[in-house]
């Protein structure tokens, strides 16, 4: 095989343009949402950074196990989709899920001892990091391998639909996600059955390592293969709570009304790397200071004073959210390792692991 | 009583239980209008409707994903996988997400999802459409796994698939489709992780499985022939496993024997003989012996296909010659 042959379709990463965010659009401002959810997606922000913030800082001190993939620099998504969805409404997030799951209103500290293994965690020390789940808070899990649960949520969708409820499912996943084939069997299949599900790509820009336009056939990687399924090409800022919040509003009231499914792909950026072990050395450094400046949280904090949000509120809210973290670290912190009573329970509906009489 | 298929059964066992539990739904390729490739869901879009037997695009993870998210927000289903090779396609949620949710999450989700899959060989279909995969699902924690070999089965263990909250594989055998036999009128409904004797003996135990039932019983019956008395068990359950039918059974012959129909590596009789062998060691009179396919991709010709799967004849030679 000839050199240019062998190179032929190779990934040339000289070639690849930095991605650097868009502009703030000044206009999301003027979005008719309730001043009161504008603070909720305000207070859930800063709930989700201080999280991970702690969880990052845990991870260092090395109480923290395993593996963990932190939304920081994303929180914009969960906050924007958290506040706009209804508490009966069924979530379903990838392993980066912390912030999905904290945004349905699970407790922090069980979500926190779940990270350090911990007996009082919320899955009792048995899924980790991630897996989160609270099923009380119509959070249905959070799936480690990509793409199988944008079929799940398809079925939740559908059982909201047998069950003549206005629920809806909202799947949340990583640009990644849009190579895998279940990806194209669940947008078929939602469409083709008209269920109320919102499929949610966080498009940060890289699959884990590898830049996603090196690995995409198109540009928009959700959003351009709508079209195949009948969808709109939805793409919206990620990293304006404002703007998920409209666009979510407007998929969840269409999935209601029975028009079948949305796809939105929210363009945002990890401050981090992909996960615990990851640097993310791999990204270029005026790339990663762009989109620091583009910081979600900085941004939304002026954007309410510009709307009259006193000063005053924002930093009550901080330190309350500062309180909430310290006791939800204490908590975890706290409890003991999981006994081995915990070990072989819970595998069937009986409660128990017996394979055999 | 009628006399009924066990194809027939299939669809009687599903029809028994959607009119019981008006919640329950299902969902497959072709089993609605089409009445299912191997017509084993004949009748079901008629009784219950388009909304509760329906219709899917060939997108076997699309079609566990449904099942699964409905499940474990309430809805109990049954899923069909046209052919059991097609599971290697969907095996991600089958074997990832539905068997592990439970103890993932700590006891939150329940998964009542009977996966009904059309196993093994038989019909000259050749490697991808013949296997028996039962093993590749035993091996799995949090699979309840079943394999009936007679119509009055395929009912009872349909009924107790459908009643169990987890998640339930049920292996359909595609050369058992034709097989008749007369049913009961009314419900039947049977027990999962029961194995039945259904042949008596004393000088040997033969388990099998499925279309391994009546080729072991007609082996046994040239046996007795021979003054060998095998007693035969249908194992029909792997999981729930009976391990004390084979105990008793082996305690009684002190001789035991598998007959699976999944190639040789890690079948599902390598369990059962190691459990024989930590249990029942000092009943034993002689070594377990496993008769099983090769271990080979199943091949398409009549002869080679009949070469490879175990046969009356083979399980005949192999027992006699093991008790000679």
């Amino acid at each position: 095989m000839s050199t240019e042959a062998a190179d032929r379709g190779a990934y040339d990463y000289s070639q690849r343009p930095t991605r650097l965010p868009d502009k703030v659009d000044d206009a999301n401002s003027e979005l008719a949402i309730p001043v009161e959810s504008r603070v909720a997606m305000y207070e859930l922000q800063q709930v989700l950074r201080q999280f991970e913030k702690r969880a990052y800082d845990l991870f260092m001190q090395n109480l923290v196990k395993g593996t963990s993939h932190l939304s920081l620099g994303m929180e914009a998504v969960a906050a924007g989709f958290g506040v706009a969805m209804q508490p009966d409404d069924y979530a379903f997030a990838t392993y980066r899920g912390h912030a999905h799951t904290i945004a349905r209103g699970a407790p922090l500290g069980p979500i926190m001892a779940e990270l350090l293994g911990r007996e009082n965690g919320l899955l009792k020390g048995k899924g980790g990091s991630m897996h989160l789940t609270s099923v009380d808070h119509g959070m249905m899990g959070s799936y480690a391998i990509i793409g199988a649960h944008l079929c799940i949520a398809n079925g939740a969708a559908w059982s909201a639909q047998l069950r003549g409820t206005d629920q809806a499912a909202v799947a949340f996943f990583g640009d990644g996600t849009t190579n895998i084939g279940a990806f194209h069997e669940a947008l078929n299949f939602a469409s083709i059955w008209k269920l109320p599900v919102v499929f949610v790509c966080e498009n940060n820009l890289y699959m884990e390592y590898t830049p996603i336009d090196l690995v995409t056939a198109v540009p928009h990687p959700a959003a351009d293969r709508a079209s195949a399924y009948g969808l709109d090409s939805i793409i919206v800022d990620g990293n304006d709570a404002d703007a998920v919040f409209h666009v979510a509003s407007q998929a969840l009231a269409k999935a209601r009304a029975g028009d079948g499914p949305s796809l939105i792909e929210a363009v945002t950026y990890r401050h981090g790397g992909h996960s615990r072990a990851d640097p993310g050395k791999y990204r270029p450094a005026d790339e990663v200071e762009a989109w620091m400046d583009r910081d979600p949280i900085p941004m939304y904090h002026q954007r309410l004073l510009k709307l009259g949000v006193p000063e005053v509120d924002l930093a009550t809210i901080q330190q309350t959210v500062a309180g909430l973290i310290e006791e939800a670290t204490e908590y975890a912190k706290s409890g003991s390792p999981p006994g081995e009573e915990h070990l072989l329970t819970d595998v069937w509906a009986d409660g128990g692991s017996a394979w055999r009489n | 009583m009628a006399e009924l298929s066990y194809r027939e059964a299939v669809a009687r066992g599903i029809a028994q239980e959607m009119r019981r539990d008006p919640q329950l739904v299902m969902l497959g390729e072709d089993i609605a209008g089409a009445g299912g490739v191997f017509k084993t869901t004949v009748g079901l879009l008629d009784e219950f409707g388009p909304g509760r037997v329906r219709d899917t695009p060939i997108s076997e993870q699309a079609i566990l994903g449904a099942a699964m998210g409905a499940a474990m927000t309430g809805i109990p289903v049954i899923a069909e996988i046209m052919f059991s090779d097609f599971l290697a396609v969907c095996f991600d949620i089958l074997a990832n997400e539905m068997a592990k949710s439970r103890y993932m999450t700590g006891g939150q989700v329940s998964m009542p999802v009977v996966v009904r899959t059309h196993n093994g060989g038989g019909s000259r279909f050749g490697a991808q459409h013949s296997q028996s995969v039962e093993n590749w699902c035993m091996m799995i924690p949090g699979l309840k796994v079943v394999a009936p070999s007679n119509p009055h089965d395929v009912v009872g263990l349909m009924a107790a698939a459908v009643r169990d909250p987890d998640p339930v594989v049920f292996f359909e055998h595609k050369s058992l489709l034709a097989d008749k036999a007369d049913l009961p009128d009314g419900e039947i409904v049977d027990e999962l992780g029961t194995a039945r004797v259904v042949r008596e003996g004393s000088d040997c135990t033969i388990a099998a499985l499925a279309l391994m039932v009546p080729r072991a019983l007609e082996a046994a019956e040239r046996l007795a022939g021979d003054g060998i008395s095998a007693e035969v068990i249908d194992v029909r359950s792997l999981v729930p496993l009976d391990t004390q039918s084979l105990l008793a059974s082996v305690e009684k012959t002190g001789r035991f024997y598998t007959v699976e129909e999944n190639p040789r590596l890690c079948g599902w009789g390598a369990e059962l003989a190691s459990i024989i062998a930590d249990e029942a060691f000092w009943n034993l009179d002689g070594p377990v012996i496993r008769i099983t396919t090769p271990h080979i991709p199943l091949p398409a010709a009549e002869a080679l296909e009949d070469m490879s799967l175990p046969s009356a004849d083979r399980i005949y030679e192999t027992v006699s010659k093991a008790l000679a």
